[in-house]
């Protein structure tokens, strides 16, 4: 397990090879040139060839790079120049944000979405397979910026139950000491059950908001390959049997039918952790979507090499764990080295 | 499984987290709450320091109310019953008296002055700011240079109290430049203890810390998500401020910052669009202030190098054919002061931003289009997409007018970032853009965008022998107080500028602020930022 689990890393190499290559080269062919944006409103050339040169700007391309790649190899992911601070700091610090709510928004549309999907797969062409059909489609063709606009309307603005979107916590609540980085986990681990119902209550919105919008794929996904595994002979055999409805279903279809739903589940995740921009900004949620977009909009390069390579190092992490647990799943799969 | 008793913990939960939500607060965070401001804007700091590379427009509020200045300017009441800074109004803040003599000017420290962290400020930690800020390059620099300070041999620290600025030459604008936020005084002693051989003026320690002497310290500073002040009880600079606490949050959707002023969550939403602040206006249940932005104007801006603009017909008969009236009222809500319509393009004063002589007449425009021999033109019209929400629908209207005298536009949105660089190519044929000064003199906003010294913001390239003879002209006589040949040079300089028009100013922009109706005390200052210190909350 160990072995097949080193060659696996092994590949990885070349991948994040390439990553690092690309992104470099990508962010300096963008248009737009940092040194004249930070220069500031009453620029001359002289104080932007000042702050091309304190940016290093000024040096031939392969030196910028080997300089770069210096600094990776140090941990080092370089300076943000919107926020002025460590790219490596601002990741770890905007990561377990967005992680925590696309986890939750993952959970809640799961456990929304398998039943439904199941349901569907199993009372084909019934009123609960419409319902499932209508559900997806409503979710996956809503904007999630209007999703979230519409949700903050009407539980915010209208019936006063959520809190203000104004981002992880209210204005006047303290952030929990940070161990994890997850509010949740942390107000728990030091025992602060106000701030952990501060941070619960900021959270519902945002993480409905994407789980509506991830329903569709993860339904779809279900009923579909529920269908295919409710047609082959081994569930014949198992009704022919005499097993009753529920052991066929979720012991032996649902367990055959997970692989397919998995994998959506890995994709739809690393989708939304990096791709959530939106509902981030509509809840002022500093995540990593939305300081990935600033920087590309204001060309600082360094955020957006480093968020790249961040999503790449998941993206091969993810897959890896998905991979392994196929192996658990199904024991038929198993990692070929 | 206890499936009952799981659903009974979840359903109590629900409940729990649905009750949480409104202020339900105990007496002492009502009490906090009293004396916490909590200001929403769409953009945080990405620098606390002005000085500091590439600091955006929000840092230089951090710097503001966290670092105090020799003098600052005064307070007036306008006609509106709004606060405004006065122009021409220095007080006191760190300095207690100010001697100005032929060349130089004099300061005396006050005594009882303090750093946060308890040690007084001398004559040295003056010189050692000023220094620092002629020095660090960048906007801090110019800015410096703005008043003709320029060299740190202009600054003596003539004892612990006494600090001495020698002039390189007369100019008005010194005394006003010393008010502005960059001189502002930093804690020499701490900031050396930060210093090091590539960074000798510890800019990265005050990107991140505030190091003054200022009514303001920031206590906790998240980028992008938020920033906390605390006040400075020990405030030597002026009448101790009312609020303890502020609290900034970045708010980038504007209908959110709107939800939390309608249902009260927010203190004061500050630089609002035109569309949110008339709608909110109207009703009426927030406390809504708005001010003309001081020297400064959007207009349409034609590059006079190239073809087809380098015609001056050509561009007199675009300026005959923006549609104005329909701009301020359907772009910017009525919410503008308009800068057409005027007399004639010969102005009769020295009021600076004045209407144009220019109105919409398409039949004049047609003529003018007809005389100039010009043809058929197919051109570009450019803005900044960062700026789109106000300048897109601005663009659009512009183009459809255009279309009618025969000058086809593509429009050419420029993104935020590459708008700058943009500018200073100086190859956009024709662009709608907006520029203010922070000193509200016209000779200053004519020095950066119609002199001969082609600046990044004289995007039209208008280079331009008499107009320069006019600015320095302008320039010379206020330095020396004759108020006449002043006058005169304003006068021909605005004038000149109309009739040529290589910009065709539109109209003066307002800057809008929402508040709760127990709020008071906002003032508008030049810097366009928010001065928490003079803020009260009832």
């Amino acid at each position: 397990m160990l072995a097949t689990l080193g060659k696996r890393l092994v590949t990885v190499i070349p991948t994040l090879i390439g990553v690092v290559i690309v992104t470099f080269l990508l962010t300096r062919v963008l248009p737009g040139d940092p040194a004249v944006y930070f220069a500031g409103p009453a620029a001359t050339p002289q104080s932007i060839a000042d702050i091309r040169k304190s940016l290093g700007l000024d040096r031939p391309l392969p030196e910028q790079f080997a300089r770069y790649v210096n600094d990776l190899a140090h941990g080092n992911l370089g300076n943000s120049l919107s926020t002025g601070r460590p790219v490596a700091t601002e990741i770890t610090s905007r990561l377990p944000a967005s992680a925590e709510l696309t986890l939750l928004g993952l959970i809640l549309s799961l456990v929304i979405a398998l039943p439904l999907g199941i349901l569907a797969a199993v009372k084909q062409g019934s009123w609960i397979d419409h319902t499932c059909r209508v559900v997806a489609t409503a979710g996956v063709s809503l904007p999630v910026f209007f999703t979230g606009l519409l949700l903050v309307y009407v539980f915010y603005f209208q019936l006063g139950w959520s809190p203000a979107p104004i981002g992880r916590l209210d204005a006047f609540a303290t952030a929990p000491p940070q161990i994890t980085g997850f509010y949740l986990f942390d107000s728990l681990l030091t025992g602060n059950f106000e701030t952990f119902r501060a941070a619960f209550s900021q959270l519902i919105l945002p993480a409905l908001t994407l789980g509506i919008f991830s329903l569709a794929p993860i339904t779809r996904m279900t009923r579909a390959s529920m269908l295919a595994v409710l047609a082959s002979d081994f569930v014949r055999t198992a009704r022919a049997s005499g097993l009753d409805n529920r052991t066929v279903i979720l012991t032996y279809a649902f367990r055959n039918a997970m692989l397919p739903v998995v994998t959506t589940l890995g994709m739809v995740f690393s989708f939304l952790l990096g791709a959530n921009v939106l509902v981030e900004k509509v809840f002022a949620w500093p995540g990593i979507g939305s300081y990935a977009v600033e920087a590309l909009l204001q060309s600082d390069f360094a955020p957006v090499q480093g968020f790249v390579l961040t999503m790449a190092v998941l993206y091969v992490a993810l897959n890896l764990l998905i991979d392994m647990l196929y192996g658990v799943i199904d024991p038929r799969v198993r990692l070929e080295g | 499984m206890k499936r009952r008793e799981f659903l009974q913990s979840m359903t109590a939960l629900a409940a729990s987290t649905a009750v949480a939500a409104p202020a339900v607060w105990s007496p002492a965070k009502a009490q906090s709450r009293k004396e916490t401001l909590l200001l929403v804007t769409e953009n945080g700091p990405n620098n606390l320091d002005i000085h500091g590379v590439g600091t955006n427009r929000p840092g230089y509020e951090a710097s503001w109310n966290c670092y105090d200045r020799l003098i600052t300017n005064g307070k007036k009441t306008l006609a509106d019953g709004s606060l405004s800074y006065d122009r021409d109004k220095f007080v006191p803040e760190l300095a207690e008296d100010m001697n100005i003599g032929d060349m130089s000017v004099t300061f005396k420290l006050k005594k009882s002055a303090k750093f946060q962290d308890g040690t007084p400020v001398t004559a040295k930690d003056v010189k050692w700011s000023y220094d620092r800020a002629v020095s660090v390059g960048g906007f801090p620099t110019v800015q410096m240079k703005a008043g003709s300070l320029v060299k740190k041999e202009q600054f003596v620290a003539v004892d612990d109290n006494t600090f001495r600025i020698d002039f390189v030459k007369k100019d008005r604008l010194t005394i006003p430049d010393l008010a502005v936020i960059v001189p502002g005084i930093y804690n020499s002693e701490l900031l050396k203890k930060h210093a090091t051989d590539k960074d000798p003026w510890g800019l990265e320690y005050t990107k991140s810390n505030t190091a003054g002497s200022g009514a303001y310290k920031v206590t906790s500073w998240k980028p992008g998500v938020e920033v906390v002040y605390e006040r400075n009880d020990a405030w030597a600079g002026g009448k101790l401020p009312e609020l303890k606490k502020v609290i900034w949050r970045t708010i980038p959707s504007s209908g959110n910052r709107r939800a939390l002023m309608e249902r009260g969550d927010a203190d004061i939403s500050f630089d609002l669009p035109a569309k949110d602040f008339s709608e909110m206006k109207k009703e009426g249940k927030l406390k809504m202030i708005s001010n003309p932005i001081g020297n400064g104007m959007y207009s349409l801006e034609l590059n006079v190098v190239h073809p087809p603009f380098d015609n001056e017909k050509v561009r007199q008969a675009v300026a005959y054919a923006i549609p104005y009236q329909k701009i301020v009222d359907a772009a910017m809500f009525g919410i503008a002061n308009p800068l057409f319509g005027g007399k004639s393009n010969d102005v009769a004063s020295i009021l600076w931003p004045q209407p144009t002589g220019y109105m919409t007449d398409m039949a004049k425009a047609k003529a003018l289009m007809a005389e100039s021999g010009a043809g058929a033109i197919d051109t570009t019209i450019s803005f900044d997409l960062g700026d789109g929400v106000n300048s897109e629908p601005i663009a659009v209207l512009i183009q459809e007018s255009l279309g009618q005298i025969g000058i086809k536009t593509t429009i050419n949105k420029v993104p935020g970032a590459n708008w700058r660089s943009e500018m200073a190519k100086k190859s956009m044929p024709m662009m709608v853009n907006f520029f203010s000064g922070w000193l509200d003199y016209p000779e200053y906003f004519f020095f950066w965008c119609y002199s001969g010294q082609n600046a990044i913001f004289n995007t039209p390239s208008y280079v331009n022998k008499d107009m320069d003879t006019f600015i320095d002209g302008a320039r010379a006589a206020a330095a020396v107080g004759e108020k006449d040949k002043y006058a005169t040079d304003v006068k021909g300089f605005i004038s000149k500028a109309y009739h040529d028009v290589p910009r065709i100013p539109m109209f003066q922009p307002f800057l809008n602020v929402a508040a709760q109706k127990n709020i008071s005390g906002y003032s508008y200052w030049f810097h366009r930022q928010v001065d928490y210190r003079s803020i009260v909350k009832a």
